[in-house]
């Protein structure tokens, strides 16, 4: 996961906000206390952050296939190029924390500039059970 | 805002390359056959609102952190 160590700290730009938070465009990735669990931090909002992880580390079987025009919109020219995070949800009331498989963030390493796309492909949705997934898989996490 | 009228097998184009067929009326449901170019993103509302909805729900509080720790049984 050398490429997500490659943008900690660093400026990312997400020209179109996230979904919901679309007057919100400068972010940080910064290491959480709890790896491999990581914070998108708006840069603009303080009291603003994400929980986000790489998903291939939890979900194996995860692929996405974005479409051309959002990868346009980010430069992204080679899929070396393309980092992608999911967003995690954690419940207040102790229910599962779930993964955001149908919602990533791709982010383009060469020019940190990021988006969130939505997948079209209807094998996943906003809420993936995660600790299942990592119990199961008897994880590394 | 155009607002028009549609009968089955009817058509609308929108731009050169995007065209909406009126497939089949049935009650309250109606089935739209889209042919769009692979660019052009084309998704239900309810999948636009699911995605809103997931990152406002999942805007981390102090305590995230701490909560999926405990979880994880750290």
């Amino acid at each position: 996961m050398s490429g997500i160590v490659d943008l900690k700290e660093k400026k990312l730009v997400v020209e179109q906000g996230l979904f919901g938070f679309e007057t919100i465009t400068e972010y940080k990735l910064t290491e959480s206390e709890l790896p491999p669990f990581l914070w998108l931090q708006s840069a603009q909002e303080k009291s603003l952050a994400f929980l986000v992880v790489d998903p291939f580390i939890i979900f194996p079987d995860y692929e996405l296939d974005i479409d051309d025009e959002s990868l346009h919109t980010i430069d992204i020219t080679s899929p070396s190029d393309v980092i992608v995070l999911t967003i995690l949800t954690i419940p207040r009331d102790g229910k599962d924390v779930t993964a955001n498989l149908q919602g990533p963030v791709i982010i383009n390493k060469k020019n940190n500039k990021g988006m969130q796309v939505i997948l079209a492909d209807s094998r996943w949705t906003t809420k993936h059970p995660v600790l299942d997934q990592i119990k199961s898989r008897g994880s590394q996490c | 805002m155009l607002i028009l009228s549609r009968k089955t097998n009817e058509k609308i184009k929108i731009g050169n390359e995007i065209t909406i067929s009126i497939i089949e009326i049935r009650g309250d449901q109606v089935k739209i056959g889209i042919e769009a170019p692979k660019d052009v993103k084309v998704f239900r509302q309810e999948v636009f609102n699911a995605i809103q909805n997931e990152n406002r729900e999942a805007a981390a509080s102090e305590d995230s952190l701490q909560s999926l720790s405990t979880m994880l049984g750290k």
